[in-house]
């Protein structure tokens, strides 16, 4: 790792004003990725200026039909939350599936989704559960908030403060994962509210988490898995990498909505 | 430019001076010479340098040492009392879940957090629990097996 200050401030406000005081000031939430990109020297912020000491970003609360989840909830408390496990049990089992045990005692949603990696859990769980995010400055539509690959709407010194998730009639998430790293390859969140059925997809775009109209239309027409034969995900805009090829996420995708479509229930 | 970090090691106030860029895994080994906490390979997957904060299972070399302040930190040091194994380095003894050893004290500590109130962990379950920790000799079967009778040793 490169050097850096390190600060921890105790308020939004103080680390907002300390990332902009600072030459090249970084947001540190729970290190998971940005701290192995410190250790490969593929970054070199002059400052991290920790979120953990903020109590404000550290809690859970239903309102109504939402669930309002703060930016530094670590996984672990996602998939343990009571609240959550009730209103939207798809979020508290994705959850508790991202990573491995150790990781989801550190990283955190708001850092998930600042960080946008196009192979992470939560941006598919925001965008099919239409969830809100609110920053130290407003608030956006999750189609809003990611914008491509490891790219957000954040502006410099923005903090994502909490994430605001409708509680859907049915939903759920499955992905087939990276046996190694257990990202997923490709992740289909499929959730149903009233009439309305969104389908997300992590891990396959070009262009990072995606619905799928095709499939969303079919799945509000009757929502069955056998509603989605014969609709096929074209891998003209997928990634193709070593784990595998665009034509093998594209049909995986068929694969994982039909399964997260049976496992709605 | 360097910064003082407190914290409690094992039941004990400890202080130090570390950069900031100080990973917590260097702090314990290289500043306190408790090199029972090992790096396997550094990318945050292997889980050798697993290590309790708070009493959760963390992967020491993906934590800062000022990440750690204020905290308690337990290591593999910490956990025979008196000459005494914990429960859980015995069922590693009286089961062979051991081989070459490097993984062995993350596997403990991830194994004592995963038991932790199920004495009855089912063996699925301790496998999908290890996700975070690999054993290059392989040596799983018995691990998993060490962990169920460390489980069920806890209990008491």
């Amino acid at each position: 790792m490169y050097e850096f200050n390190y600060q921890r401030p105790g308020s939004v406000a103080d680390a907002v004003s300390a990332v902009k005081s600072a030459d090249d000031g970084q947001f540190l939430a729970g290190g998971q990725t940005l701290l192995p990109t410190l250790k490969q020297r593929l970054a070199m912020p002059s400052d991290l200026v920790d979120l953990a000491g903020i109590g404000e970003l550290k809690s859970i609360s239903v309102d109504g039909g939402t669930v309002v989840v703060g930016a530094m909830m670590r996984h672990a408390d996602v998939a343990g939350s009571a609240d959550l496990q009730a209103k939207i049990p798809a979020l508290a089992a994705l959850a508790g599936d991202i990573g491995d045990r150790q990781v989801r005692n550190r990283g955190t949603l708001g850092g998930s989704i600042a960080n946008n990696d196009p192979a992470a859990d939560y941006p598919a769980a925001c965008l099919a559960l239409g969830a809100t995010i609110t920053t130290n400055e407003r608030t956006l539509a999750a189609e809003d908030f990611f914008t491509g690959l490891f790219e957000t709407a954040l502006g410099e010194g923005e903090i994502v403060t909490s994430v605001t998730f409708p509680a859907p009639g049915k939903a759920a998430y499955v992905k087939f994962k990276n046996p190694a790293s257990r990202y997923a390859i490709v992740g289909v969140f499929v959730a149903k509210t009233g009439a309305d059925v969104r389908v997300a997809v992590t891990g396959a775009g070009g262009g990072g988490v995606f619905r799928v109209p095709e499939m969303e239309k079919a799945l509000a027409g009757n929502f069955s898995a056998a509603a989605l034969e014969g609709i096929a995900v074209s891998p003209d805009d997928l990634n193709s990498d070593i784990h595998a090829s665009a034509d093998y996420r594209a049909h995986l995708i068929g694969v994982m909505a039909r399964r997260a479509v049976e496992a709605c229930g | 430019m360097s910064v003082t970090v407190s914290m409690t090691v094992n039941g004990k106030a400890v202080t130090g001076e570390v950069e900031p860029r100080t990973l917590l895994v260097q702090f314990l080994r290289d500043h306190l010479g408790l090199t029972g906490t090992h790096v396997g390979c550094d990318t945050s997957q292997c889980g050798a340098c697993v290590v309790h904060i708070d009493g959760e299972s963390v992967k020491s070399c993906t934590a800062l040492a000022v990440q750690a302040e204020g905290t308690e930190v337990n290591t593999i040091e910490g956990l025979a009392k008196d000459g005494v194994l914990h429960p859980m380095q015995e069922a590693f003894r009286e089961n062979h879940g051991l081989q070459c050893g490097f993984c062995t004290p993350g596997m403990v500590m991830s194994a004592i957090e995963l038991v932790r109130g199920r004495p009855d962990i089912s063996e699925k379950e301790i496998r999908e629990g290890l996700e975070g920790n690999i054993c290059r000799c392989t040596g799983y079967h018995n691990i998993v097996k060490s962990i169920k009778a460390g489980a069920a040793a806890m209990k008491g």
